[in-house]
């Protein structure tokens, strides 16, 4: 795969705090990385092709917002249908991530992750049970974790100058 | 007042709109703006505004953690509710700790850890293992199903 070089990181750096909030936010950001306006805008463009850049946007504050339940549903399907379960689950609205991880038996036997926010517990469980129809009749056991209190949130980071810590992924 | 009640109809549209998709293109927020029916100037300063009041935490782009040649791994802890707070302590001490979770079940203590290799993770797993006596559950992303969320308002 294609690493990021030198000055893709120089524009990851200057930008993974955000975009400025200037009409032409390019110029501002060749400013601050010593490179030419078109040429950070082209590497953007080529970053947001190879997936470096999963999207630009806006990240709403869900809690603020209302969103106050947030629930993570773990699911034990079997191995062999759990691609064209997970696409399945992917694809309703309101799963945020969907993620494929290992068991480990005995004591953690889900394989498949879907996170889902909602405005009360009784909309993130109205959300759960459509997922759970999703994936009838292949569900053997699940189970929902709900958040109860954020403990640590830092954004990953990259320093200047130093080999690239990632910024905003879920992991 | 609570927040909802601070955004008038363009700034909810502004929230659904552009929870991605922001485009690659010269002037974007004037392009944005065309869209939306605003000015680029008002587009501007309603962003400010929304990040400001804290409706929003950041705009920007994401970057995608792997592709950059970073390493990222889930991870929980079994943590005696009586110990709680100490772990907590202890494992939000990490730079490599980029959130922490408690949540209601007997795997308690949910976090993220991003390094530059996975080797620094496993480090940092081993260590956190060593100090609490507790053993970490590694749930690493084998597969990403995604999906397009929006949080509408």
């Amino acid at each position: 795969m294609q690493r990021i070089d030198e000055k893709d990181r120089a524009i990851i750096a200057a930008t993974q705090a955000g975009l400025p909030l200037v009409p032409d936010p390019w110029a501002e950001v060749a400013k601050e990385t010593g490179l030419e306006p078109q040429e950070v805008l082209e590497r953007m463009r080529a970053m947001a092709e190879r997936g470096v850049i999963r999207r630009i946007g806006l990240v709403p504050n869900h809690y603020r917002l209302g969103w106050t339940a947030n629930g993570m549903s773990v699911w034990d399907v079997p191995d062999e249908l759990v691609d064209e379960l997970g696409e399945k689950v992917g694809a309703l609205p309101f799963v945020t991530h969907c993620y494929l991880r290992p068991r480990s038996l005995p004591e953690w036997p889900y394989n498949l992750f879907a996170m889902v926010h909602g405005r009360s517990r009784a909309e993130v469980e109205g959300k759960v049970a459509r997922i759970h129809s999703v994936l009838k009749p292949h569900v053997r056991s699940f189970d929902v974790l709900y958040s109860t209190r954020i403990l640590k949130k830092a954004g990953l980071r990259i320093r200047r100058d130093v080999t690239p810590i990632p910024h905003g992924s879920k992991g | 007042m609570p927040l909802r009640a601070q955004l008038d109809e363009i700034d909810r549209r502004i929230i659904n709109e552009l929870q991605g998709g922001f485009p690659l293109v010269e002037r974007p927020y004037a392009a944005v703006a065309r869209e939306l029916g605003i000015s680029e100037a008002d587009l501007i300063a309603r962003l400010k505004r929304l990040l400001e009041i804290g409706a929003a935490t950041r705009f920007g782009p994401m970057y995608h953690a792997e592709r950059m040649g970073g390493a990222v791994m889930l991870a929980a802890l079994a943590v005696p509710e009586a110990r709680f707070e100490e772990v907590a302590a202890l494992v939000n001490a990490y730079d490599e700790v980029a959130h922490n979770y408690k949540r209601a079940h007997k795997y308690n203590m949910w976090f993220v850890v991003a390094a530059e290799t996975p080797e620094r993770i496993e480090e940092v797993l081993q260590d956190i293992e060593a100090r609490t006596g507790l053993s970490v559950l590694r749930a690493p992303k084998l597969k990403e199903y995604f999906i397009g969320f929006r949080v509408p308002v």
